[in-house]
């Protein structure tokens, strides 16, 4: 049992838990905005399984692609992997081991569904980790398309079928991605030019990143309103989201004009919290 | 500066959920331009909130703080006149975006005294207007009864209103620790206050 409880300790670090746990919402919202008749306890249950496993294999197949560069980076060189807590080819078992799983359930469930989350963590394993993060700073629109995944995969498994709103509500994600990565990558620039990582700040510089923030969050909002529209959305709750994407926008701009750090971690904690919000509010 | 407690935070989210619900359910069968004041008044209320307890009181220190604190009596007394006094609505309107360009100008073009004139005017209008006008509309019976409250709440968003504009000035009424501390209590009150009131 006392093995157990470890394993589990040492693991954990693995999943980025906060991460995997608003993914895995917005693929609950995306399943819960079709609105359909089968939204029954079992498939919900395999809906977050299949979500949480995917999401999570992906993550520690990352880290165990990325350890050398997590090693030279001062926020991520404690990671299990890159201080040697946990042997790398255990990592990369695990990781495929639950990454199988999960898109076993996904396919069992729905063929679509598993072809959409196989897509996800194809993309986000292979072409965003393995080919295109060591090389381009235009990576993190690959990341975005992964990210996007679990909602469209959510709406398609609800639906049976792949829709506007669900590419729009993809779309939202893909754009919101950038206000999330980009925020974090300016209070971490000297952690990832350490690692050699490119990224918009040390590829573009800051101004163009926070102006890249200001149209991202927008277009964000824009796509998150239309399909929250086009889902039939009661007018108070898309009162509420246009108040919370309002806010988006007001900090994205200030960012522009009034750059702080300040600002820029307000900017990166309001992304996260107003992605939630709005994952929540699409359920109604 | 006061750093933010879990206390402090727990009343601010209770004062965001609060906003949140207003904007949800909106205020009845009212026109267009009354809803937008409304959503606008939570809205800033809702998202300030958040931004404090995201960032903490160091948030106030922006010269911002004084335009956004306007913003809220402003469009929530535009709310209230387009509402119950629809006659009135067109120069009310005209009054507010004049108001709102001058507290802007004077933050920004105005010095000492000559920049309070402004924002005094605008805010005690505003307040007054939210003040008034529930408690005056409830006793005369043309709005149910509780509807009052309103009325409590815009006494509370006078006091938070004043507070801030002297805490702002650097001449605050209280020490600034104090006006901190009670400033998350008082935002939860005044709003409770207002939804009390719309819900009546």
């Amino acid at each position: 049992m006392n093995k157990t409880k470890a394993k589990f300790r040492l693991y954990w670090p693995l999943i980025k838990s906060l991460q995997t746990a608003l993914l895995m919402t917005t693929g609950l919202a995306g399943y819960l905005s079709a609105r359909c008749p089968v939204a029954t306890r079992p498939t919900m249950l395999g809906l977050a399984l299949s979500l949480f496993l995917t999401i999570s294999g992906s993550t520690i197949l990352n880290m165990w692609y990325d350890r050398d560069i997590d090693a030279k980076m001062g926020r991520t060189k404690k990671r299990p992997l890159p201080s040697g807590t946990l042997d790398a080819n255990e990592a990369l078992r695990l990781g495929l081991i639950v990454s199988i799983i999960g898109v076993g359930i996904a396919v069992w469930m729905d063929a679509l569904y598993g072809l959409i989350i196989f897509g996800g963590l194809f993309i986000d394993v292979v072409v965003y980790t393995i080919w295109l993060k060591r090389k381009t700073a235009w990576a993190i629109v690959w990341g975005g398309i992964s990210g996007g995944m679990p909602i469209l995969a959510g709406r398609a498994l609800g639906l049976g079928t792949i829709d506007w709103i669900g590419i729009a509500l993809m779309l939202a994600i893909l754009f919101w991605i950038p206000t999330h990565i980009l925020t974090f990558s300016m209070r971490y620039h000297e952690d990832y030019k350490a690692a050699g990582v490119p990224t918009f700040p040390s590829t573009y510089g800051f101004q163009f990143t926070r102006i890249t923030i200001a149209v991202s969050s927008v277009l964000a909002a824009i796509f998150i309103g239309s399909a929250a529209y086009g889902i039939g959305t009661d007018w108070g709750y898309l009162r509420l989201m246009a108040v919370l994407s309002g806010g988006l926008f007001i900090l994205a701009i200030a960012s522009i004009f009034k750059p702080s750090e300040q600002v820029n971690f307000g900017l990166f904690k309001y992304a996260s919290l107003y992605m939630l919000s709005s994952m929540i509010l699409l359920m109604f | 500066m006061k750093k933010i407690s879990i206390l402090d935070r727990i009343l601010l989210l209770l004062t965001g959920l609060l906003a949140a619900y207003q904007i949800v359910v909106g205020m009845g069968n009212v026109g267009a331009l009354a809803i937008s004041a409304y959503t606008v008044a939570f809205g800033v209320l809702l998202v300030a909130g958040l931004l404090i307890i995201i960032i903490g009181f160091d948030v106030l220190d922006s010269p911002l703080v004084v335009i956004v604190s306007t913003i809220i009596p402003l469009s929530l007394s535009l709310g209230l006149v387009s509402q119950y006094l629809p006659s009135w609505q067109t120069a009310y309107t005209i009054f507010v975006v004049i108001g709102f360009l001058l507290v802007v100008y004077s933050r920004y073009k105005m010095e000492g005294a000559m920049a309070v004139i402004p924002l005094a005017t605008v805010h005690g209008i505003a307040g007054m207007t939210i003040f008034l006008l529930p408690i005056i509309f409830s006793i005369q019976d043309k709005s149910p009864s509780g509807f009052f409250w309103v009325g409590i709440g815009g006494a509370l968003i006078g006091v938070g209103g004043l507070l801030l504009a002297f805490l702002k000035s650097g001449k605050p009424i209280l020490s600034k620790d104090i006006i901190l501390t009670v400033l998350p209590g008082l935002l939860l009150l005044m709003t409770a206050a207002f939804v009390v009131g719309f819900a009546a």
